[in-house]
């Protein structure tokens, strides 16, 4: 038992976020799963914007950082996530333009 | 509890609810551009309020231009290399931004933990939810990046891909060091502070960079989508670990629909090429193709001329084209549409047939075309086209090689065995452009060269396509 108590105390502190995560899987594998093959890449480059989030992450790592390493790589890390985040849009969107309705 | 923190958590759930409907929005044709745009709008919504209402999550003054100095680098940088880059390098472009979002995440671990330890909130006691979130963020994140990159390396051509049966051994070897390490780290007792554990850090770190590169180094560069569309939804769960360490529900949303859908994603796409994802990591492309090689010595090419090509082409009824890889690198989409667009003059009826992973992406042939103005109508998916190949009378095959390849269907040897091809080999003729006899990205034997019906045309695929529509011209 001595092992379950602390799974268990997990479950109960952490209850909101574990309902959220189960609830992302599921929403996650709903709203793609009738994607067409044709929009499979312009989706993985969308989903890779979505996942260019994590540099709100960055951005409040870096206003506490204090010492100089830790400005350095938070420094690096939002430029990274930018670069996620803008990258992964611009690409997406030129990708999607390809499909537009040509007039005739 | 102040304003502040209400309209940035409020964000946050805009944020959240732009990226649910902007991907549902993705998987359609039509709403796919808006629902990026709105995913964009709600992720630029989440980092403004960020930035704006610094206080509120405890972000430093002196620090906030920084901040905003290494946004505008981004931004830059970001959107320069993804406007310069020319459309067939989309790919390896998608695995590259994959990349920066996994050393993202894998930064802020390595930024948060030594910040963390330090606080008076640390108690010593290694064994939380906040440590287990911050050594995932870490280790996901660093192979997610190394992953991407080497996957971005093979895509771009400055890699070739390396197999040896010691390798996934190493790897799994390393795994299990990974998990182990985990464990062993959150049951240490009397850690004072983060010089305690930091050599553990580290070397977690440069752990998770190798198993990174050696996770995708042997995986065959036809498997790479696969693989770019796995480590995307790694990423996405670095992000989600980040999500955790800061109670942020944007980043927790945001991370693990990308992780699902990406799952679901890459599930999708080995189902398109009928192979299991396990087998797609193992690389089966490496081990088996042996059937092929023993029969090599008296297998003749036959080339054809221009000429007679242009003549074949031009008292057709109806041709296919099949566009591949090599269409894509000698950028010759435009000369195709030109080509198409002086057989129909003639009365032949052209049409292009799209093999689900042609190229190096799935999609990657539709959008190609489409930036040369080929109508949609005209792009015939692989199963419709197999069903009208007996009728057609002249196939040519562009830059293709594995998506042709009858081995899938009647060499139960080969590596490719299965995956659902093009028929080329029922069509009356067969024409291949081709620069040289080399392999396909799978790395073997293609039969359907040798083949009576085949006709060679070596060359580059603009040059070749566009000396075929000067013959056609004048015919």
């Amino acid at each position: 038992m001595e092992f379950i108590q602390p799974v268990l105390d997990y479950v109960v502190m952490n209850k909101e976020f574990l309902f959220m995560i189960i609830l992302s899987i599921f929403l996650g594998v709903e709203v793609i799963s009738n994607v067409p093959a044709v929009l499979h890449t312009p989706l993985m480059s969308g989903a890779n914007m979505i996942h260019g989030v994590v540099i709100v992450g960055a951005i409040i790592v870096m206003g506490s950082a204090e010492s100089t390493s830790a400005l350095v790589l938070g420094f690096l890390a939002v430029v990274f996530g930018t670069l996620n985040v803008v990258g992964g849009a611009v690409v997406t969107d030129r990708m999607l333009e390809m499909f537009k309705k040509k007039k005739k | 509890m102040s304003l502040e923190i209400g309209i940035l958590e409020l964000s946050y759930l805009i944020a959240s609810i732009a990226f649910i409907i902007g991907l549902k929005r993705l998987s359609h044709p039509e709403k796919a551009r808006s629902g990026n745009i709105l995913a964009s709008v709600g992720m630029g919504l989440a980092i403004v309020c960020t930035i704006v209402f610094h206080d509120s999550v405890g972000i430093e003054n002196k620090n906030l231009w920084l901040i905003i100095g290494a946004i505008v680098v981004g931004l830059i940088a970001g959107w320069y290399i993804a406007m310069k880059a020319a459309m067939t390098d989309m790919p390896q472009l998608v695995s590259f931004y994959n990349g920066m979002g996994g050393i993202c995440a894998a930064l802020i671990s390595l930024i948060e933990l030594p910040h963390y330890m330090h606080t008076n909130s640390f108690t010593g006691d290694l064994n939380t939810g906040f440590m287990l979130a911050v050594l995932l963020g870490l280790i996901i994140g660093s192979v997610s990046f190394s992953g991407s990159i080497v996957a971005w390396a093979k895509l771009d051509g400055r890699l070739g891909d390396v197999r040896s049966q010691a390798m996934s051994i190493v790897n799994l070897g390393i795994l299990l060091a990974l998990l182990g390490a985990i464990f062993y780290i959150m049951q240490m007792n009397d850690v004072k502070g983060f010089e305690d554990i930091s050599m553990y850090i580290y070397l977690l770190f440069g752990a998770a960079i190798i198993y990174g590169i050696l996770f995708v180094l042997p995986i065959g560069g036809a498997d790479m989508p696969v693989v770019i569309s796995l480590l995307n939804s790694f990423t996405g769960l670095a992000a989600a670990m980040g999500g955790f360490l800061y109670d942020n529900l944007a980043m927790l949303t945001g991370g693990i629909l990308v992780g699902s859908a990406g799952t679901i994603l890459t599930i999708l796409m080995c189902e398109a090429m009928n192979r299991s994802l396990l087998n797609v990591i193992i690389g089966a492309f490496g081990g088996g193709g042996s059937s092929t090689k023993g029969q090599d010595g008296d297998k003749i090419v036959k080339e054809i001329t221009l000429t007679d090509a242009g003549i074949s082409l031009s008292y057709s009824s109806k041709v296919y084209i099949v566009p591949g890889y090599g269409l894509a690198v000698a950028q010759a989409q435009q000369i195709c549409k030109d080509l198409t667009k002086l057989l129909e003059d003639k009365g032949v009826e052209v049409k292009f047939a799209i093999h689900p992973v042609a190229g190096r992406m799935p999609g990657h042939m539709n959008v190609l075309l489409a930036e040369a103005d080929v109508s949609y109508d005209r792009l015939v998916a692989m199963e419709d086209a197999n069903s009208e190949m007996a009728s057609t009378d002249v196939i040519i095959i562009v830059g293709a090689n594995d998506v042709v390849n009858p081995a899938a269907y009647d060499d139960p040897g080969s590596p490719i065995y299965g995956m659902p091809v093009i028929q080329a080999l029922d069509a009356q003729n067969v024409i291949v452009i081709k620069r040289s006899m080399s392999f396909g990205y799978a790395g073997i034997d293609n039969n359907l060269f040798y083949h009576d019906k085949t006709r060679m045309l070596f060359g580059d695929a603009k040059e070749v396509l566009n000396s075929l529509s000067s013959e056609v011209k004048m015919n």
